[in-house]
């Protein structure tokens, strides 16, 4: 039997993930019942309006929050994961340190990891080139426009190496344009690191385009509604938006958030 | 003129100018030397070895740098025991709110008879008035910290220590230099007050002498003394802030 027929183990497997915020007596229901399987090297896109728990589900996967029902597993057995080590994060604000330059900014997962030093130095140098941020590593944050703080980011979320980077609308914050073309610097950033992504937004032809698979989360009741693999080409560009196949996964998901 | 050489060169006109009209509001509208004394009596009066400039400089200065150091001490120090101890600071912060409502000036009479007079009661004048906005400004400086950035360092399981030195602490050095530029200035009026209520020394104290004979030179001469010592720890706590805390990061 050739290696491709084998289905590779997933590295993430939800199964009727639960989570249940308590206020006094009342309790809200975050998450319902959040069941899927994330492969190695994959780029899931969490897709969803506000309030509909895909940021819940993010911290959970991060080690964050505790669920309250179902099971979560990281990790395979060709694919150890560490929750201290393996975590990269990105947020939607870049969160950089005002008071740090670019590269010591890069630089504080490995300090707080207690990496070696000159390694993770040459290491967020290479990442800094990575993103597209090569000599600005003793710049301060603030001459950085918002898109170069969240290249700079992902360069952080990366610095130590881990397994899984989880993204929370980390190009939220940022104009139309300025939002595309940091969505073809993720996907080649994906391709160059080969980590798995789980990346939430609430911008649905954002989470077609960069996915390999979309889950759809609805609020109001918090449900998973949708969760089905992108088949379109690779390498993704911006003018594959205006495809039909691209256009029907959109209008998939537009249906399952009721704005159709 | 906006440039940086353009801005000083307009602070320093000012106040040239200020000092010209002075000197010929005096000159030109005759006004006595008891009411306002000219740029040049005001001068004439340093010279004067009798009023002891020196040493009532030197005891002042002591009394506003001491109370000062001491307020920031105390404040900071404080402030760093209540990050660690959620329980500490919800029983004393809601105290030292209300503390802060006394009008410290009110307190001296009560601090002379505490602490009779001389340099100790006017330093602790100094530091009383000062100490709060230290304490409270960095209080609120340690809290401010983003939550994503605490789930960063909690998702890397981060230690608590990591997340003092590497961000509570250097997020909150521009919050306690807004605390600490407050202060400056209230300790400098605290120093003041004290030596009105009570002492035997101090640039304060002199001006209260010289005004029982209208000796108006040498008060202005003490005003302009006093405003000397604070700006030179105003100038200080600048210049630190400048060495210590990135230009984007500065607040207040």
């Amino acid at each position: 039997m050739s290696a491709e027929a084998v289905a590779p183990e997933p590295f993430i497997r939800l199964s009727g993930v639960q989570k249940i915020y308590r206020k006094g007596t009342e309790t809200h229901l975050a998450i319902s019942d959040a069941t899927f399987d994330v492969l190695p090297g994959e780029l899931v896109s969490l897709v969803g309006p506000s309030g509909c728990g895909k940021s819940t589900l993010l911290k959970i996967l991060a080690g964050l929050h505790p669920h309250d029902g179902g099971e979560v597993r990281i990790g395979s057995a060709t694919h150890a994961f560490d929750p201290a080590r393996d975590v990269g994060m990105v947020f939607q604000a870049p969160l950089l340190l005002k008071w740090r330059r670019i590269l010591q900014n890069v630089l504080l997962p490995a300090e707080i990891l207690g990496l070696p030093a000159a390694e993770s130095r040459e290491r967020a140098r290479a990442l800094l080139a990575l993103v597209g941020l090569g000599g600005y590593e003793d710049k301060y944050p603030y001459e950085l426009s918002g898109g170069m703080q969240q290249r700079a980011a992902i360069a952080r979320a990366l610095v130590h190496d881990p397994k899984l980077v989880l993204m929370d609308e980390p190009f939220g914050a940022l104009d139309a344009l300025t939002r595309e073309k940091m969505n073809l610097e993720l996907l080649r950033i994906w391709k160059e690191s080969g980590k798995t992504i789980v990346f939430v937004t609430h911008g649905i032809s954002e989470a077609v385009f960069l996915g390999t698979r979309v889950v759809v989360l609805t609020a109001g009741p918090a449900r998973m509604a949708d969760n089905f693999r992108v088949e379109l080409p690779r390498p993704r560009t911006l003018d594959m938006k205006t495809h039909e196949r691209f256009g029907e996964y959109t209008r998939r998901v537009y249906r399952l958030l009721g704005m159709e | 003129m906006t440039t940086k050489w353009g801005r000083i060169g307009l602070a320093v006109l000012a106040h040239a100018a200020l000092i010209a009209a002075w000197y010929f509001f005096v000159k030109l509208g005759d006004v006595p030397k008891f009411v306002m004394p000219s740029p040049a009596a005001t001068l004439e009066a340093l010279l004067d070895p009798d009023y002891d400039w020196w040493r009532n400089v030197t005891v002042t200065a002591t009394e506003i740098f001491g109370g000062y150091f001491l307020a920031l001490v105390v404040g900071v120090g404080l402030a760093l025991v209540f990050t660690w101890s959620k329980t500490l600071e919800a029983f004393f912060m809601p105290l030292f709110v209300s503390l802060n409502m006394i009008p410290k000036v009110a307190l001296g009479p009560l601090i002379i008879v505490w602490f009779k007079y001389g340099i100790f009661p006017n330093t602790i004048m100094a530091f009383s008035i000062c100490v709060f906005p230290i304490l409270l400004t960095t209080a609120r400086g340690l809290r401010e910290i983003e939550p994503e950035l605490l789930d960063l360092v909690r998702s890397l399981k981060g230690s608590r220590w990591q997340l003092f030195t590497k961000i509570q602490l250097p997020g909150a050095l521009p919050y306690i230099f807004s605390g600490m530029k407050v202060a400056a200035i209230l300790a400098v009026a605290g120093a003041i007050v004290g030596e009105f209520l009570g002492s035997d020394k101090g640039l304060g104290y002199l001006m209260l002498q010289v005004q029982v004979t209208l000796d108006t030179p040498a008060m202005f001469m003490a005003v302009l003394l006093i405003t000397a010592i604070g700006m030179v720890l105003y100038g200080f706590v600048l210049l630190l802030e400048r060495l210590l805390v990135v230009k984007d990061a500065r607040v207040g």
